[in-house]
């Protein structure tokens, strides 16, 4: 099982690739609202790319409040 | 569909509807791409009597209030339902609140009963403000076996054999209230009656009427005025099939369209336009040849339809299209929020009209709607039937305030007599928007009166509502506004909240300030948030009881600087 930095490192890499934003300009604490400029259906779009590149389901509620990716990390993290 | 005209309440209807139409599907769930339940009229009422006979066994009274707290699903209207059936009135409030601002809607509204899904309870019972509940009897839903849920009861057991009493309601008792705002400052809780929905259902559906074989997909939250009547009463009384989906996945949504060969659905901006950018991509894909011929194909339906809606030639003309959304999709519905122009003329060229239109909760669901006769995408329709409008004080382009009389207009606000008053004035309902008529009578709307925004996802924000999360900011005062309130402009759209600040004597505006305002403003949901600060240099005006005198200060700021003093957050 990967470790919880392992999870927010693919995130972040994950979240880069998907809207096509450089790496680099992502941190663990960004509001990826804010940073991405994205709107929670978006947001919902990653999820379910996340969830199929981690093979774990987590319902829509979960990601209610959650705008960071750290804390998006703890969430999958504790499915794995 | 049923004639509404025979019955004095949503509770009959709804009961006559359950027996006409009682082998019909009526409810369709699905979790993602697994459906989990389909239930006839005639089942769910099997399912619903047993809930209404517990209720009444555990001293519900007719007037009192239930809550729900829940996203689309069976369980809310199988609720609903069971609680029209007791005489009770309901009181849906939106699950996207935070369990600090739903126990404040529970206390203002006084309800006796709380229908509520097990994680939005869970979420509840951590907050500190829980022990002052003043809710009697919570029933909750898909809670795990065995779990503490103090004091609660797990819905799923909350039934009793027997048949229960069905309670007749008049025409002028509330059927529901629904807070149109006010969780921070003041609670609007808009008190609707029978009568409201009644009129509302039968003015909707002699435009856009369902029938036995219809598919609603319903999205929109069912607390939500739109979705409750047309996610809900104008399905049901009719015979039609509402489809719930237990997910907001694009991805899941668009599935849906196809596997339920959907008919009708109601959208917000966010949503339609995620569609949009989802069909562009696609669209960008083609090889030149095929796009050629694509556009070729959107020119023709467009010339053909340009004076009403062809569904079946659409259809013929741009069928893997049409067929991505189910192939019997009639129209997709939106309100609620400002809808760019384009993104409607893009689905209607396709060959999917888009049926926009205009309401507010205080007058129940719609005031207008387009009729597509022709499509316009720069208006919001035409009045319905039933619906008076005028146009208050208009300036010389013909744009001032809306007003409305109407039987959908709600009774009163909750306890709060004062700004009822304010709000209806000899019966005419001020709706604080800006709007005018065009020479085919229908309305245009130019912006608002009234402190508030609507964001694409169709939420009303108001800055009241949001001020708390700033409480203890180390500034001698504070305010929120929107941006259209201190510097009105004609138009919809792109609206954004804004904070005023006014420091201290000799305070200067340091970085760790803005970065506390940063953090602050974090923790509200993305589509609270203020998009940026203005510091202004005097003393704010306020009442003889402390409280802000906001259009007097709006209108210092708007006069002294224009809108490019906001500096971004």
């Amino acid at each position: 099982m990967p470790t919880a930095e392992q999870t927010l490192d693919e995130i972040l890499n994950l979240a880069a690739a998907h809207f096509k934003v450089p790496r680099e300009k992502l941190s663990p604490d960004d509001d990826f609202f804010k940073t991405l400029g994205i709107d929670s259906l978006q947001t919902l779009d990653l999820l379910t790319k996340l969830e199929n590149h981690f093979r774990v389901e987590l319902p829509d509620y979960e990601l209610q409040g959650v705008n960071d990716f750290r804390t998006l990390a703890s969430k999958i993290q504790v499915r794995l | 569909m049923l004639d509404l005209r025979q019955y004095t309440c949503l509770g009959a209807a709804l009961r006559a509807a359950l027996d006409r139409f009682s082998k019909e599907v009526c409810l369709i769930e699905a979790e993602r791409d697994r459906e989990k339940l389909r239930l006839t009229y005639s089942d769910f009422k099997e399912v619903a009597l047993p809930l209404a006979r517990a209720l009444e066994d555990a001293d519900f009274d007719p007037n009192d209030r239930t809550a729900i707290i829940m996203t689309n699903q069976s369980k809310w209207l199988i609720s609903a339902y069971a609680v029209f059936y007791c005489g009770g009135v309901l009181v849906p409030l939106d699950y996207k609140l935070s369990p600090a601002e739903h126990l404040q809607l529970l206390a203002h509204s006084k309800a006796k009963v709380l229908v509520v899904e097990y994680h939005l309870w869970r979420a509840m019972m951590a907050d500190p403000g829980f022990d002052r509940i003043g809710t009697k009897i919570v029933l909750v839903t898909e809670a795990p076996l065995g779990t503490d849920l103090a004091g609660a009861f797990r819905w799923e057991d909350f039934k009793r054999k027997g048949a229960p009493d069905f309670v007749m309601r008049e025409k002028d008792d509330v059927a529901c209230i629904v807070y149109s705002s006010g969780t921070g400052g003041r609670p609007k809780g808009c008190v609707l009656t029978h009568e409201n929905y009644l009129e509302q259902c039968r003015s909707l559906t002699a435009w856009y009427p369902f029938w036995p074989g219809v598919r609603y997909l319903s999205i929109l939250p069912t607390n939500h005025a739109i979705d409750f009547m047309v996610g809900f009463i104008g399905p049901f009384v009719c015979g039609a099939c509402v489809v719930h989906l237990r997910t907001l996945r694009p991805e899941f949504v668009r599935d849906a369209f196809v596997r339920y060969r959907i008919t009708y659905v109601s959208l917000v901006p966010m949503i339609l336009k995620n569609l949009e950018r989802g069909l562009r991509a696609k669209f960008d894909e083609l090889p030149s040849w095929k796009r050629t011929l694509l556009n070729s194909m959107i020119a023709l339906n467009r010339a053909l339809t340009r004076s009403r809606p062809n569904v079946k030639l659409s259809r013929m003309l741009l069928g893997n299209i049409h067929r991505g959304f189910g192939g019997e999709l009639l129209a997709l519905i939106t309100g609620g929020a400002f809808m760019e122009p384009s993104t409607m003329q893009f689905f209607y060229d396709l060959g999917i009209p888009v049926v926009n239109g205009y309401g507010l909760t205080e007058a129940g669901t719609a005031l207008t709607l387009n009729d597509l006769k022709p499509f316009r995408a720069d208006t919001v329709g035409k009045p319905l039937p039933g619906v008076e409008l005028r146009i208050l004080k208009p300036d010389g382009q013909g744009i001032g305030e809306v007003a409305v009389h109407s039987k959908t207009v709600m009774s009163h606000y909750l306890d709060d007599p004062e700004l009822t008053l304010e709000t209806i004035v000899d019966g005419w309902l001020l709706t604080g928007d800006l709007g005018r008529f065009e020479r085919h009578g229908h309305l245009q709307l130019f912006g608002r009166k009234k402190n508030m925004i609507v964001t694409e996802g169709g939420k009303n924000i108001y800055p009241e509502d949001i001020e708390t999360v700033f409480d203890g900011l180390t500034v001698k005062e504070y305010a929120v506004f929107a941006g259209n309130y201190i510097w009105p402009r004609k138009e919809l759209g792109r609206e954004a909240l804004l904070l005023v600040l006014r420091l201290e004597q000799n305070q200067k505006l340091e970085t760790s300030l803005l970065a506390d305002i940063s953090a602050r403003n974090r923790k509200l949901p993305d589509f609270k948030r203020i998009g940026g600060y203005i510091v202004w240099d005097k003393d704010f005006p306020r009442t003889a009881s402390m409280k802000i005198k906001r259009q007097i200060l709006a209108e210092e700021i708007g006069k002294a600087v224009d809108n490019s003093a906001v500096k971004e957050l």
